[in-house]
């Protein structure tokens, strides 16, 4: 393949946006993704999601901007997510698995009874990078520096709840305002993405760059940096790889993390030995 | 000094304090105790005797039912939790478990140099130099202990509570530990430690506080590890001997709540048979 078909797409509008709102949205959710791998939620990126499509027909139905209100219940679900999981009378998974699938239900139960009331619901449940407007390019690039204006400040307090709420709560820090406030990054981070990759592959956007990055690193430090540069690889790749391939987008991005998942899987070992962070099993 | 009937001042001081979990059984019942400044208090008492809850509360992550909890305005403390509630596989290294502490107000991500000195100087006072790059999971028992110790030194703590410290550890690991934390207390640091280990730790303590839901007895080991209170905290006869001037405490020989094993009868009490 010459330059000239590499750099073909690179013409197109439509491809330069979707290339840079699927770039920073692989780094988006990479970034979050290590705070949700680690606290054992993966699978709530793809609960919000789902419910984040509930919201989205309800706010059709009683006539709200569809983003607002879809952000809105997003953030809403994920807080109830957080509150029903602090208070422990069932696990992570199971509130996410009630409050999410609810939610999505109600969505698809709507949509059904009184049709899709905007775009076109198969673009959010899959994806459709190729359609992104200016607006979803300004609305992923706010969300993408306000989730690294959170994370730089609340750096540590993140990742002392997230290693070890109680004593992080008996050492002052509001726990519960730090669970809060990554929901609330989280439900925008998958309101965002949620046009370029779809419902049904967010979950695999924030998950598969935080699990290759914790293969490759002990620290947290890096494995934050390692996930957001995975993210955002896989995106540009995934990208130019949809438009060669003439595959739809969502697939390559996530097919493009899962290469990195396998070399790291193969090798990751090798590369923590060597950079001297790699632990024995206690 | 650690005083039952909780009148005087202290740092932190319980006032018939009792705690319950969302409305059930109470976990503690009118629990008065005072920590007053260079204390080394040792809680001891059966499994679910809420001796965790009882440091929970006076850290203030657990709300009453009843009584008070009081601590001196701007009392700095810290917690090393049990090692079996950490996730070991966690990606932090020893370095930055212990910066993580240092977490409230605006701070940047990574730590300034002045940090990085204090880290090093806390951990080479526990005798871990040089491992601030290691994972948490690489360390042994004792250094893994240590980590934690480390985290709660970093945060300029007057108080440290300790969850059962020595759980998991060897004999030589738990003296290590042991000692660590009475050097630590002749600094001036005041100590709250829980343990099941009476002939190990609580022994080897100035003050002991016997808990079972209530305070049963607190004082010097001397004067409460005896087997009237030991029988009222653990709800079973115990015997108290003397060992190289030393309390041991154990089982009595008669108790109708301890059967002896089948193969110790078959045996006659000894090892086990070919």
């Amino acid at each position: 393949m010459s330059w000239d078909e590499l750099l073909r797409p690179y013409e197109f509008e439509f491809f330069r946006n979707g290339l840079l709102v699927a770039t920073i949205a692989g780094a988006l959710c990479g970034i979050v993704g290590c705070y949700v791998v680690l606290r054992n939620m993966s699978y709530i990126g793809h609960g919000l999601s789902h419910s984040i499509f509930g919201g989205y027909a309800v706010a059709g139905l009683i006539g709200v901007n569809l983003f607002l209100g879809a952000g809105i219940w997003g953030v809403v679900t994920a807080l109830a997510v957080g509150a029903i999981v602090r208070r422990r009378p069932i696990g992570s998974d199971a509130a996410i698995g009630v409050v999410t699938t609810a939610s999505f239900a109600l969505g698809l139960a709507l949509v059904q009874l009184y049709g899709s009331p905007g775009r076109n619901a198969d673009a959010l449940l899959f994806g459709n990078v190729l359609g992104v407007t200016t607006s979803d390019v300004w609305l992923i690039v706010a969300v993408a520096l306000v989730t690294v204006v959170i994370v730089f400040v609340y750096y540590r307090q993140l990742l002392f709840t997230t290693f070890d709420t109680e004593v992080a709560a008996a050492t002052g820090v509001r726990t519960a305002w730090i669970d809060a406030l990554l929901m609330i990054v989280l439900s925008a981070t998958v309101l965002a993405t949620m046009n370029v990759l779809g419902v049904t592959l967010i979950a695999a956007a924030l998950v598969v760059p935080a699990v290759v990055a914790r293969m490759l690193t002990d620290s947290f430090g890096t494995m934050l940096a390692l996930s957001g540069l995975i993210g955002a690889i896989s995106g540009f790749v995934g990208m130019n790889a949809s438009y060669h391939l003439d595959v739809a987008s969502g697939p390559t991005i996530v097919l493009t993390s899962a290469c990195f998942f396998v070399v790291a899987y193969a090798f990751g070992g090798r590369f923590r030995r060597r950079s001297g962070t790699v632990g024995h099993a206690h | 000094m650690t005083d039952l009937d909780a009148t005087a001042g202290g740092l932190i001081v319980v006032d018939d304090l009792t705690v319950n979990y969302g409305g059930g059984a109470p976990v503690l019942i009118d629990v008065d105790l005072t920590i007053e400044s260079g204390d080394l208090v040792g809680i001891v008492g059966p499994s679910g005797s809420g001796k965790s809850t009882l440091l929970k509360a006076m850290l203030g992550t657990v709300a009453p039912v009843s009584g008070t909890v009081r601590r001196t305005p701007g009392l700095a403390v810290g917690l090393v939790p049990q090692v079996e509630t950490i996730d070991w596989n966690f990606p932090v290294t020893v370095a930055e478990c212990v910066g993580m502490a240092r977490a409230r107000g605006l701070r940047t991500p990574w730590m300034s140099r002045s940090e990085r000195a204090e880290i090093d100087t806390v951990l080479d006072r526990l005798g871990m130099h040089g491992l601030g790059r290691r994972h948490i999971r690489e360390l042994s028992g004792g250094q893994q202990q240590r980590v934690f110790l480390a985290r709660a030194l970093f945060t300029n703590s007057q108080v440290i509570f300790l969850d059962e410290p020595t759980s998991g550890l060897d004999v030589r690991t738990r003296h290590d530990v042991l000692h660590l934390l009475d050097e630590l207390n002749a600094d001036g640091l005041t100590i709250v430690l829980t343990t099941h280990d009476l002939n190990g730790i609580a022994a080897h303590l100035p003050t002991v506080v016997c808990l079972n839901r209530s305070v049963i007895g607190a004082g010097r080991p001397d004067e409460v590890l005896v087997p009237e209170v030991l029988e009222r905290t653990y709800g079973s006869p115990m015997n108290v001997l003397e060992h190289g001037g030393m309390r041991v405490v154990v089982d009595a020989p008669i108790d109708t709540n301890v059967r002896p094993l089948r193969r110790s009868q078959a045996s006659g009490g000894g090892g086990s048979s070919a």
